[in-house]
């Protein structure tokens, strides 16, 4: 077990690294990142300035170690818009995209696991093609506007829920569904697919031989089971999930990471969004890491086969 | 010919249609302002008028004429992304499955990382420092097709590198590029095709979600993404300006992915699982 994690954490390493380098570079091959950094009004003398300040003037391999000293103490620059650094930047608004995400999966999980073990157990039936539906066309609807066609509903011709920034709780209402949605298909899919295979296995026909009910080897035998490429698949869910949270959180002007990675593009704040992608690099990282942890947790399968 | 998706086949080539013959089917120019024109309703709403059918936007251009040159702009970005992503990816998994080894562990690590990396951040990251515009656009959705791309392409070279007319090929003393180019590659053919169908959608919305985050194709320019993006401050007195776009995209990916669905049954049913 402590191998496993270790190797895990080494995995986790050399793609901070991999990520923390291709940000750097990118933003040094396209030109001086000092001019993105100015405003339009700066002298040549600001610019010197702050090249000098920052080392930009070295060979790119000595501010690229420089990078790399600083990041590790958590120093990733400062906010041209915040005016103050940039991962505190990050730290204050991550605690609202935290208060968001939750109520999301959950409800993601709630309408997906019986909508997908439902469609897989009465395979062909209308609850079958209905979540089918519900999949197809969660998958073809851009969140962005998902959430923009829900504040016309709920809020412009409603009025029930308010459409923007947070609040009480009917604020999370609407944020919440839309990024939910984004990971309900993809779930609902999942747990389908996986069920319909384990449906058909030895050991539920064992089960069933055994005669426990249907609802134990359903619920029980099967959801187990079926579960497990749920937790293979989170990887890609985060990615999912961040993409979701930049969009929900854009279009709901909720003052979270999301919403900020979105600032820091339009107001072309290079420094911030730098640092925001490393700091969320580092958030999935940890993130999939205590994942990995409870997965091989979970199956034994996992640790054993390492 | 039975079972074939028509409804999805209509979609897709009305949206052709729509971006080939844009500047045939509508006099009215999709950038030109006409302030005076400004936020007229679409014709079956009270003050609509029948020349702007689904009324205008902010600026006085014909939302629909902007959606006909949105078209274009969606099937340009999609055909080039699909050609680059989806070309390096069918490459890489060639060459990762047929040589194997250390090359293969190599990128499929890369592949993994690719994959457990929302690249929507290196896509904005890519838009800040190389300045919007269609290049950076199709290098960044790339980055997100080609990883996608690379690992069902080396999962079918795997199983065709077992075939005996491969080995009938090496030898008879064929070069190892020319085996992967002459035998594999006609061999995956089929699943690249099926692929590249599947991702269609998935192409469409990356780029309307760009557009929309102000990382796509820069104003004014029509663009889907751009002008659900540039509608949501009117949500409540100008509807139309978001929900219409909204509406042809969610069809277009729709009918992509239903058609994709079939396409993939017809020809590759072991991709099932994708």
């Amino acid at each position: 077990m402590r191998r496993y994690i270790l190797q895990r954490l080494w995995q986790g390493l050399i793609l901070l690294v991999l990520v923390t380098t291709i940000v750097f570079f990118l933003g040094r091959l396209t030109g001086n990142p000092a001019d993105m950094m100015l405003p339009e009004d700066a002298t040549a003398e600001d610019r010197e300035d702050l090249i000098q300040k920052l080392g930009l003037d070295g060979p790119l391999s000595e501010q690229f170690f420089l990078f790399i000293g600083r990041a590790v103490q958590g120093d990733l620059g400062d906010s041209i818009r915040y005016r103050q650094p940039a991962v505190d930047t990050f730290f204050s608004r991550l605690p609202n995209t935290l208060l968001m995400v939750p109520g999301a999966m959950l409800l993601a999980i709630v309408m997906a696991i019986p909508l997908g073990v439902l469609s897989a157990l009465y395979r062909g039936s209308l609850v079958d093609r209905v979540s089918g539906a519900i999949a197809v066309l969660g998958i073809a609807t851009p969140n962005f506007w998902l959430g923009i066609l829900l504040i016309f509903v709920f809020s412009v011709k409603l009025g029930w829920l308010p459409s923007a920034r947070m609040g009480g709780v009917a604020h999370y209402v609407l944020p919440t569904i839309t990024l939910g949605t984004f990971l309900v298909a993809g779930f609902m899919r999942l747990i389908r697919s996986s069920m319909l295979e384990i449906l058909d296995s030895e050991f539920v026909k064992l089960a069933r031989i055994k005669g426990l009910s249907e609802a134990t080897v359903v619920w029980k035998h099967c959801l187990r089971n079926a579960l497990i490429p749920v937790l293979t698949l989170w990887g890609v869910f985060m990615g999912g999930l961040v993409t979701g949270a930049i969009v929900t959180e854009t279009v709901f002007a909720w003052p979270g990471i999301g919403r900020l990675t979105y600032e820091a593009v339009i107001f072309r704040d290079y420094p911030l969004l730098e640092a925001v992608i490393i700091m969320d690099a580092v958030l999935i990282l940890f993130i999939n890491l205590v994942v990995d942890i409870l997965y091989a947790y979970v199956d034994p399968r996992i640790r054993l086969a390492d | 010919m039975r079972n074939m998706p028509w409804t999805s086949l209509g979609i897709i080539a009305a949206m052709l249609f729509m971006a080939v013959f844009a500047p045939v089917l509508t006099d009215h120019s999709p950038i030109d302002q006409s302030l005076a024109k400004k936020l007229l309703p679409p014709v079956w709403e009270e003050g609509g008028s029948t020349k702007y059918l689904l009324g205008t936007d902010i600026f006085g251009r014909d939302v629909l004429t902007r959606l006909f040159y949105g078209a274009r702009v969606s099937m340009i970005v999609t055909a080039m992304a699909l050609l680059v992503g989806g070309g390096v990816g069918l490459l890489l998994g060639i060459v990762s499955g047929y040589v194997g080894g250390r090359v293969d562990t190599l990128l499929m690590r890369l592949v993994d990382a690719a994959l457990a990396f929302p690249t929507i951040l290196f896509a904005l990251l890519l838009a800040v420092t190389m300045g919007q515009g269609l290049r950076t656009i199709v290098i960044a959705i790339s980055l997100l097709l080609w990883a996608r791309f690379a690992r069902v392409v080396r999962g079918e070279v795997l199983a065709v590198k077992q075939r005996d007319f491969i080995a009938l090929a090496r030898v008879h003393g064929c070069s190892p590029a020319r085996i992967m180019m002459v035998h594999v590659l006609p061999n995956v053919l089929n699943t690249f095709m099926v692929l590249l169908t599947l991702h269609v959608g998935v192409v469409i919305v990356a780029e309307a979600s760009l557009s929309f985050l102000g990382a796509g194709v820069p104003p004014p320019t029509p663009s889907w993404g751009l002008m659900v993006a540039e509608g949501r401050g009117k949500i409540s007195s100008a509807w139309w300006l978001s929900i219409i776009p909204g509406i042809a995209i969610t069809l277009v990916v729709l009918a992509f992915n239903l058609f994709g669905d079939w396409l993939r049954d017809r020809l590759d049913p072991k991709l099932r699982q994708l």
